[in-house]
């Protein structure tokens, strides 16, 4: 099922938890809800479920108009942020709930919340309640009882955020697999950037109840719209310079350093931020944009990094390892044109 | 100075654990003297036969208890609290339940009915039995005055038909299920708000409806309130008396007998026929009948949690 949102906003008294969202989900798409916390993904997933009443704005399922329609008539199948699973139900009737409201005789219940429960590898635990069992136990009996009535739209709000980091990724996995195999149209909302890369044909990277940028993982990493886009994304982070534009070239604040940058788009005297990724850094002694001082190393994984200055800012660069840098010594830095981006400093917008 | 230390820890334990007793002697005496005493000297007192105030008695044994088993009047006590018991409670939380559950919803002017619903708490039965002795006139009361309304035959709730009075116990019964319900309903209204909301969302989202949320998530969530209300309402309702005295000028019943309830049995024992230690057998007997059925409903509800 197709889905379509519209100046969706939500104000909450005076605060604006959505704010004119406009969105299209395609049939069958497992959509990543991306942004940082309260920036509005549980808000929107509420409105799309119907328990939260819009304040402005359409949502359609394919083409009819559900803004107004109760969540009972929505079909969708919803895994709370914390699992609301009925605590005097066992795990089983919770499963079965969804269909024991359909009027799904009873046989043919047990029998397809037993295979739920065995996809999401829960069924040894049919007989307990709720409370005797781990978090992460707990969060796939809610997926199970989602999935369970076949919804025409999955929500899942922040699923996996309970369980440890192994099985966490099979999870994830599972749920890719599930969804996969299911077909059905799924919103994933998390706050970890690389669960939503890792699992998601599309991200949706919220901020404030604001969007800030749809699309796969790969281009919002390679292209970012905007200065918190390019932010929220990557590990390391990216790096930021603060200057100014100087005859169509960056320069650094203090006036110590100057970029070329080959942008149209810039104007004279406008003051930027220029993002660069850690990876887009190249130390190189011939070629080179930037000169700095390393200031502190470290090591992340297998990769050895460093902070170093230019002028009275700090960026962090890879080392590369075959060749033997020191604190004190001074590095030049050649920019990759993939992996740095300029931004006006005002907006945030790229240039 | 390790004596010294080992002293004062000493000290220290004995203050930990004989300080609180202190502070607890006031009301430790008052629970002696007025509640432990007393029930001591009940059971004492039921085993004494012809017991006089002045402390003399005839005998010691059972003869009071057979005496009272053996009372006709004592029979229809029992009769009629039992008849009291097992309409007023069950009935009254049925009502209660759903009234509660009204007043948990978030509507305007819902404070109006809260209030409406829990005046009869801070009132004296007795009074507000003088005002349903007159709802319950069979020419001008209120209740008739609905009945006949509707097609019905005017009820003589409080008079006697060939010296029987058939609709008195009916009378007794409607207004005890009214004067406990508020308590009740207050009750079950802190049960209800202990309810996680977030359970009503999930079942609206798994396609329930109103009637089925109630049925499959609040009364199952709300159980154990309603086990709490019962089992108080039980223990109360076998002690009705309260209830039939204001109708019939002090007497149980508008023959002067057939609303005999076991504490108005017991009451008339002790003052009326100045038969202490009778009365102190039914006592006994009433308490017995209480804790049987406190003990049953418990193991029911503890049937129903696994
Ligand atoms: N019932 C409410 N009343 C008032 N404000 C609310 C309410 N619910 C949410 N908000 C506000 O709306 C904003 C968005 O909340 P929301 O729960 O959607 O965030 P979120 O993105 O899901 O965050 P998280 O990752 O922490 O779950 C927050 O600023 C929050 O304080
Ligand atoms: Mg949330």
């Amino acid at each position: 099922m197709r889905v379509k949102i519209e100046h969706l906003t939500k104000r909450f008294d005076d605060a604006v938890a959505v704010d004119d969202f406009n969105m299209t989900f395609e049939d069958g798409e497992l959509v990543a809800l991306l942004g940082p916390s309260g920036c509005g993904k549980s808000t929107t997933l509420n409105m799309l479920s119907g328990i939260l009443p819009v304040s402005e704005g359409h949502i359609y399922f394919d083409d009819d108009d559900v803004t107004n329609v109760p969540p009972q008539n929505r079909g969708v199948g919803l895994v709370f942020q914390n699992y609301a699973l009925y605590p005097h139900m066992t795990v089983l009737e919770n499963i079965c709930f969804p269909l024991e409201i359909k009027k799904v005789p009873k046989e043919e219940r047990i029998k397809k919340a037993t295979e739920m429960a065995k996809l999401v590898q829960i069924d040894k635990y049919l007989d307990r309640k709720p409370k005797a069992l781990s978090g992460g136990q707990q969060q796939r009996v809610a997926i199970a009882r989602a999935l369970v009535k076949t919804p025409r739209l999955l929500l899942l709000d922040e699923p996996l955020s309970n369980l440890d980091a192994r099985l966490r990724l099979e999870m994830r996995e599972e749920i890719r697999r599930i969804q996969q195999e299911t077909g059905v149209t799924t919103i994933f909302v998390t706050h970890d950037q690389e669960e939503a890369m890792s699992i998601s044909d599309k991200i949706v990277l919220m901020k404030d109840g604001h969007l800030q940028q749809v699309s796969d993982a790969q281009t919002l990493y390679d292209d970012p719209h905007n200065e918190f886009v390019a932010s929220f994304l990557g590990n390391p982070p990216i790096n930021k310079l603060y200057g100014y534009i100087k005859d169509g070239n960056f320069v650094l604040e203090d006036g110590s350093a100057t970029v070329k940058v080959n942008n149209p788009n810039v104007k004279e005297g406008q003051t930027v931020v220029l993002g660069i990724r850690p990876e887009a850094t190249q130390l190189n002694d011939k070629e080179h944009d930037l000169t700095a001082v390393i200031k502190q190393r470290y090591t992340m994984g297998k990769e050895e990094l460093a902070f170093v200055n230019v002028g009275n800012q700090t960026i962090r660069v890879y080392l590369s390892s075959d060749y033997q840098y020191a604190v004190g010594d001074t590095v030049y830095i050649k920019l990759r044109q993939k992996g740095s981006f300029l931004f006006d400093r005002e907006t945030g917008a790229r240039i | 100075m390790a004596k010294k230390n080992k002293n004062g820890s000493n000290d220290a334990i004995f203050n930990r654990k004989f300080e609180p007793l202190i502070y607890l002697i006031p009301f430790a005496l008052g629970l002696v003297i007025f509640t432990l005493y007393p029930v001591v000297n009940v059971v004492i007192m039921s085993f004494k036969e012809g017991y006089r105030l002045s402390g003399a008695f005839t005998g010691v044994g059972f003869g009071n208890f057979t005496k009272v088993l053996g009372d006709k009047n004592f029979m229809t006590a029992i009769k009629n609290t039992f008849i009291y018991v097992f309409t007023v409670v069950p009935i009254s939380t049925v009502l209660s339940v759903l009234i509660a559950n009204l007043l948990n919803k978030k509507i305007k002017g819902i404070a109006f009915f809260h209030t409406a619903f829990f005046l009869p708490l801070v009132t004296s039965s007795i009074a507000v039995g003088l005002v349903f002795k007159y709802m319950f006139n069979r020419d001008i009361g209120v209740i008739n005055t609905i009945i006949t309304l509707f097609g019905g035959k005017p009820i003589d709730w409080l008079g006697a038909i060939a010296g029987t009075g058939p609709y008195n116990l009916a009378a007794v019964i409607i207004f005890g299920i009214w004067n406990i319900m508020p308590f009740t309903i207050i009750l079950l209204l802190s049960g209800l708000q202990n309810i996680d909301p977030l359970y009503y969302t999930a079942a609206e989202v798994d396609g329930a409806n109103s009637s089925t949320i109630f049925r499959r998530i609040t009364v199952p969530l709300l159980m154990p309130t309603i086990f709490l209300t019962m089992i108080v309402n039980l223990i109360s309702c076998f002690k009705v008396y309260n209830e039939v005295i204001p109708f019939w000028r002090g007497e149980a019943g508008v023959t002067g007998r057939n609303l005999y309830t076991m504490v108005y049995y017991i009451k008339e024992q002790f003052y009326t026929n100045r038969q202490l230690g009778r009365a102190a057998a039914a006592s006994i007997i009433l308490f017995l009948i209480i804790f049987v059925f406190t003990m049953l409903q418990r193991w029911i509800q503890s049937k129903v949690d696994n």
